[in-house]
């Protein structure tokens, strides 16, 4: 059994459930400053003011994760980034406070606003460039971070930064339209067509950045077998992508934030095919980095015994708060 | 400016984990306060103990919510700022946090949501039941936690390699390390009784200020007597607690009992002034042959020294030696305020309620106290004996981004600190007003079914 392999895949698993879920309520408050009135932005927040938490918790669960089955990956990572992710961090503070003092507030409402509309941007934005300074490879020489504290501003961190805020405020545009009515859904609808329109174009400049830039990158995409096998992921991203925008045009309720999704777990897949077998690229890969056999096994039994029940009760929450969100309704507590 | 970026992520650690600490020590007790709370009012249909939930729910929001963002940043600061120590460490504490997270995070916060939304979307049982699972994750993450951390103070199961990385070779003997049954019980009866004063304290100032005094009186008795069964267990079990540490980390009793040379008759100091570079004391009070009688359970029983271990590996003694004081005595004035309540219960004096409501902060001292006289008492080790806190800190980072990012967060936190005393406040000044909402119905049918695509 090649545990690292599994466990490669019970992160990859973990990370995508958290950009999904984080992201719709990140990218809700990265369109904050874009509501027409503060009923709009009560609506905005109730409707993910009951799952926000559960959603953010996939990203404590990656942080452990990744301690505990990839030590190595995790003790040589984070450190390199560690100006974009304290940034990213401070920014989660900011968003997170906001949902129980913005309710609570009534001078200091405008201060919560901000707080949850610049704390989601920032972190939206500093997880792009922790990304994208990832993607590109960080300067490892023998296990070790030798570049300096500015080494994950680049254009091109700086460029996925931007992205992952257009990307995030897609599928928080999409939940909106799932989650509204009236004249904020039809503004969701809107903003939703602009934002696809911006992902996609990001989409298409990453695919050519990155082969352009990194060899090895073009010779899996651009080699054989590669370009055959890979072939369907830049095929079926087109195809969602025009599906997102004739739906948005269509105005259906459910699929743009059905093909949103689609869109991020194909760019998710097309990254990780451009990295493999790497955990921290161009420097270790999944096996160099791996806990021994006793510390993934042991962790393993945890995920299997407790991954499915947590989906369990993650689909209870969200069938408990299904259904539009109405302006003072007043589910509050 | 030359700063010494160990010191600096050194700082950063404490300030970021004491600041969190907080915030769940109160929400463990106060998930448990709220059950009890629910369950009375389902028993009993008497809307007070509906009104207390609906108020205590309000701080115990705010408070979790302060818990939560404060507690990310920590899943990541092993990694960014000790990442020797990850390395080392990892195969060994990162699954505890990863069940951590997998057993009790998703638990609480998807629970959570409905608990603080659901009342009126739920029947009573389904949201009673997510109160108790609500409960039951925020005590289920200080099982793990406090593995982890008691791991690091009487580490057992493992092999440490030639290459410094610790791998376990026993998961049993690594998750009931010697300290753990000990830390657990001591923090979480430390969490109940924490939760115990700020309920009687908060419910005490309602009584004195006539916010729903009636419903307020509720909580008030629940809260003084928790607090007296709890406070005298606490001293019990706090006691066990150091017979162990003095088993398993005996240097850290010599500093807590500001003891340098080991031997017999080792006197109780009340007070004293230690000094590290001459190995002594100054002004030393103390009651003749305390501390071994406690320690010893015999005047004539040895008690360890400082001067046992070189000056090396010794903690820094005046911050442990304090910290222990502070701690025992609020412990012990709890004691006496909590069975002062107990004796004047049929007419408690405003006096006496004056006082309680100025306990509200004495628990998250004594709490800090405690983890400081555990922590600093470690020194200089992160694994006690096996890894040194100098070897542990990240190599690759410099002082000046230390030093911003511990300004950053010291400066962030106490603003959403501010604003978090700012909102409790004006809940409390509010009080337990009788809601007149609806009681949890059957399940609702949801306002709308989803149009759309399916």
């Amino acid at each position: 059994m090649d545990l690292p392999l599994i466990w490669t895949a019970v992160i990859a698993f973990g990370v995508a459930m958290y950009i999904i879920m984080d992201g719709f309520d990140l990218g809700v408050g990265i369109l904050f400053p874009f509501a027409r009135d503060e009923a709009w932005r009560d609506v905005m927040m109730d409707s993910i003011a009951p799952v926000w938490d559960g959603n953010e918790t996939w990203l404590v669960l990656g942080g452990a994760g990744l301690f505990g089955a990839f030590p190595l990956a995790y003790a040589t990572v984070l450190p390199a980034l560690y100006v974009p992710l304290i940034l990213f961090l401070v920014a989660l503070v900011f968003r997170g406070i906001a949902f129980e003092f913005r309710h609570r507030a009534d001078t200091s409402r405008g201060l919560w606003n901000l707080s949850f509309a610049a704390g989601s941007t920032l972190a939206a934005f500093a997880q792009g460039l922790v990304l994208g300074s990832f993607v590109q490879g960080l300067p490892i020489e023998n296990g070790r971070f030798v570049g300096d504290v500015l080494s994950f501003l680049t254009p091109f961190s700086v460029f996925t930064g931007a992205a992952l805020v257009v990307g995030y405020g897609l599928l928080g545009a999409t939940w909106l339209i799932r989650k509204t009515e009236g004249d904020l859904q039809a503004r969701a609808f809107a903003w939703a067509r602009g934002l696809a329109l911006g992902l996609l174009a990001a989409i298409v400049a990453v695919s050519l950045w990155t082969p352009l830039t990194q060899e090895a990158i073009a010779a899996r995409w651009f080699g054989m077998p590669g370009l055959l096998l890979l072939s369907p992921i830049p095929v079926l991203t087109a195809f969602c992508g025009l599906f997102l925008l004739l739906s948005l045009k269509a105005r259906r309720e459910n699929m743009p934030f059905l093909f949103a999704i689609g869109l991020f777990l194909l760019s998710y897949l097309g990254l990780a095919v451009s990295l493999w077998p790497y955990i921290v690229p161009r420097a270790l890969t999944i096996w160099d980095a791996a806990a021994p056999p006793t510390t993934q096994l042991f962790l393993l039994v945890g995920v299997v015994l407790f991954i499915p029940l947590i989906l369990i009760y993650t689909v209870i929450v969200y069938r408990v708060f299904r259904g539009k969100v109405r302006h003072g309704e007043g589910y509050h507590h | 400016m030359d700063v010494d970026p160990i010191l600096l992520s050194r700082l950063q650690f404490a300030f970021t984990i004491a600041f969190h600490i907080l915030f769940p020590t109160l929400t463990i007790g106060l998930a448990c306060f709220l059950a009890l709370v629910e369950g009375l009012w389902l028993k009993t249909r008497d809307t007070r103990w509906r009104d207390l939930y609906r108020f205590w729910v309000k701080l115990f929001a705010l408070s979790f919510g302060m818990g939560v963002v404060t507690g990310i940043p920590m899943s990541f600061q092993f990694g960014t700022n000790f990442s020797p120590f990850s390395t080392a460490t990892g195969n060994v504490i990162g699954p505890l946090l990863g069940y951590e997270v997998l057993t009790a995070f998703f638990l609480e916060a998807s629970f959570l949501g409905i608990m603080l939304f659901g009342w009126k979307r739920v029947g009573p049982g389904l949201h009673f039941f997510a109160t108790l699972m609500v409960a039951f994750g925020t005590t289920l993450s200080a099982f793990w936690i406090l593995s982890a951390n008691s791991w690091m103070q009487t580490p057992q199961g493992h092999i440490l390699g030639a290459d410094g990385v610790f791998r376990v070779d026993d998961w049993w003997e690594v998750i009931f390390n010697p300290s753990f049954p000990y830390r657990l019980a001591h923090m979480v009866t430390a969490s109940l009784l924490t939760t115990s004063f700020v309920v009687a304290g908060v419910s005490a100032w309602q009584v004195l200020k006539d916010r729903h005094a009636d419903t307020a009186r509720k909580a008030l008795k629940l809260g003084i007597a928790a607090a007296a069964i709890l406070a005298p267990l606490q001293l019990v079990i706090g006691d066990f607690h150091g017979l162990n540490t003095l088993e398993h980390q005996p240097v850290k009793v010599a500093a807590m009992e500001g003891n340098w040379k080991a031997g017999p008759d080792i006197p109780l100091l009340l007070f004293a002034l230690p000094d590290e570079a001459a190995e002594t004391n100054h002004l030393e009070v103390g009651i003749p042959g305390g501390a071994s009688l406690i320690l010893r359970h015999s005047t004539d029983g040895v008690v360890p020294g400082l001067t046992d271990v070189p000056a090396g590996d010794r903690p820094p003694v005046a911050i442990v030696f304090f910290s222990f004081r502070i701690m025992v005595g609020i412990g012990l004035l709890m004691i006496g305020m909590a069975w002062l309540g107990v004796l004047l219960r049929r007419r408690l004096p405003r006096s006496y309620l004056w006082g309680l409501a100025g306990m509200v902060p004495s628990g998250f001292v004594a709490t800090l106290a405690g983890w400081t006289v555990t922590e600093v008492g470690r020194q200089p080790f992160t694994v006690q004996g096996l890894m040194r806190t100098a070897d542990s800190v990240s190599p690759e980072l410099q002082g000046p981004e230390v030093m911003t990012s511990l300004m950053l967060f010291a400066i962030v936190y106490h603003m959403v600190l501010a604003a978090f005393l700012y909102f409790a406040a004006r809940a409390v000044r509010t009080g337990p007003v009788p809601d007149d909402r609806p009681a949890p119905q059957p399940a609702l049918a949801p306002t709308a079914t989803t149009t759309g695509d399916a």
